[in-house]
């Protein structure tokens, strides 16, 4: 099945600058499309398999193309432009299950404390209290805000028990970012942000970000974390059953908890993305 | 102590696990295995010219190899020589034995698991195929060793060999590799997350 569309319409990371080596062709998967990615200089060429170019962009540390050739423009992240931030790439973990699952997984709390135990969540607080969700209208991207939840452990630079205050940003159906409390300057907010390369339907890579500020861990203690925590939910993913998104409200039953994805599988389907859902009669 | 360590690594975990076990302390060293390969970067070939992780210092003493690191601190820190077993000759041989075997799993289990994680281009067929081809002598000696009412892979308790082979048994899911179909396995794995002091790695189903 081709890509619907607004699936279609989007940038898409692929790796960071450095995955690419020079000289060497490098085939990947895109929307169930092969393309070739290959360095040049300072520059990452990407090929269609007909040998058509992509476009490329080079953002928030990774590097994006698109199969379009007049595609939405790329979200803005201006926090990436702020003094004092510090960027860790955590690479490309691959992932048997549509990215849509890997964004709706991201957006949920209620699993911190059976997951990410001990870490993003404990067993005795698994209580998700109410928060907000909005769409901005102007950007077409989900906010949910308000987020509260205790932690006993919110980053690496945590040193103990805390009730951390989140907001999710979903700009872009493969894209989701975090805003979380930071520890160590008052106002501020920690950005961790997942760039999914949709494979296949059901199949995905997710390239990952963590930009903070953060004076006392180094690059590799962040990645370490940051890799940790992933590789938790990666388990999680690989099990849901369909590997595809449900978006049909028949299908699941959710709670108050589940706010942020029902907002995010409705804007999926006003936009009319088919492609990596699942259909009712997948169910049986 | 110090260990040089990467997070999502099998054979780290397991000296991680063994070190808990015998409740140590030590001092961990991150390593950027994936994705800045700093394992095969100049700086850390020269403490592993293997390129290889873990690496344990002590007081001087580099070692290099997960299976010499079990080794190492059975010798070093198990008075009750339960771990690394010395007295009986036969299952002296036979935790020797079953250490090589963990070294096979390694390079099957562990490069399926590299290849569908990480990306690493290698031949996922042939990972898969050896890896199930151990797993099925592994099941058959846990069922035999069930037999002679014992819960272990070399003898009435839990020696390194058990914690050798454990990591990439437990992983191989990740690597798209299913052991529901061994039943001895699956038993042995659930015993093993039982033990005191265990704590999880991300992959390891604790609820099977």
């Amino acid at each position: 099945m081709s890509p619907d569309d607004f699936t279609a319409s989007h940038w898409y990371a692929i790796g960071r600058f450095a995955d690419f080596p020079e000289g060497l062709s490098r085939p990947l998967r895109l929307l169930s499309q092969d393309i070739v990615a290959v360095r040049q200089g300072k520059d990452v060429k990407v090929t269609r398999a007909d040998g058509r170019p992509c476009m490329v962009q080079a953002r928030y540390g990774h590097v994006w193309t698109t199969l379009m050739d007049k595609p939405r423009a790329l979200y803005d992240m201006p926090e990436f432009l702020e003094e004092g931030r510090r960027l860790v790439t955590a690479g490309a973990i691959g992932v048997l299950c549509s990215g849509l699952r890997a964004v709706e997984n991201f957006l949920d709390m209620a699993h911190f404390p059976f997951v990410h135990t001990g870490i993003l969540g404990i067993e005795e607080h698994p209580e998700v209290e109410k928060y907000d969700v909005s769409m901005d209208a102007e950007r077409d991207e989900i906010w949910a805000t308000k987020c509260c939840f205790f932690q006993p452990m919110a980053a690496a630079t945590a040193t103990g028990g805390q009730i951390t205050e989140y907001k999710y940003r979903v700009p872009h159906p493969y894209s989701t970012i975090l805003y979380k409390t930071c520890p160590i300057r008052e106002g501020a907010w920690d950005l961790i942000g997942l760039f999914i390369q949709p494979t296949e339907e059901d199949a995905c890579i997710a390239h990952s970000f963590v930009l903070v500020f953060d004076e006392s861990n180094s690059d590799t203690s962040l990645l370490h974390f940051q890799q940790n925590i992933f590789l938790q939910d990666r388990m999680i993913l690989e099990n849901q059953v369909p590997r595809k998104l449900p978006i049909d409200p028949r299908w699941e039953m959710p709670t108050r908890a589940d706010a942020s994805s029902i907002a995010y599988r409705r804007w999926l389907k006003a936009n009319g993305v088919v492609w990596g859902t699942a259909k009712l009669a997948e169910a049986a | 102590m110090k260990l040089y360590d990467y997070v999502l690594s099998g054979n780290c975990y397991k000296i991680r696990l063994f070190m808990a076990f015998l409740d140590l302390d030590y001092e961990k060293v991150g390593v950027d295995f994936y994705p800045g390969r700093e394992h095969k970067s100049d700086s850390f070939l020269a403490i592993n010219p293997l390129g290889q992780l873990p690496v344990l210092e002590d007081n001087g003493v580099v070692i290099r190899d997960a299976q010499a690191i079990l080794v190492y601190l059975a010798n070093r820190h198990d008075p009750s020589g339960q771990w690394w077993p010395q007295a009986d000759h036969a299952q002296f041989a036979q935790v020797v034995q079953w250490l090589a075997f963990a070294d096979s799993i390694t390079g099957t289990s562990s490069a399926a698991r590299l290849h569908d994680m990480l990306g690493y281009d290698l031949d996922i067929v042939a990972a898969r195929a050896g890896a199930h081809r151990l797993f099925r002598i592994l099941d058959s000696h846990l069922s035999q060793q069930e037999f002679e009412g014992h819960h272990w892979i070399a003898g009435p308790s839990p020696t390194i060999a058990d914690i050798a082979c454990f990591p990439y048994t437990a992983l191989a899911g990740d690597g798209g590799i299913d052991t529901f179909y061994y039943p001895a396995i699956q038993r042995w794995i659930h015993r093993l997350t039982r033990l005191p002091r265990y704590h999880n790695m991300p992959g390891i189903n604790v609820f099977a």
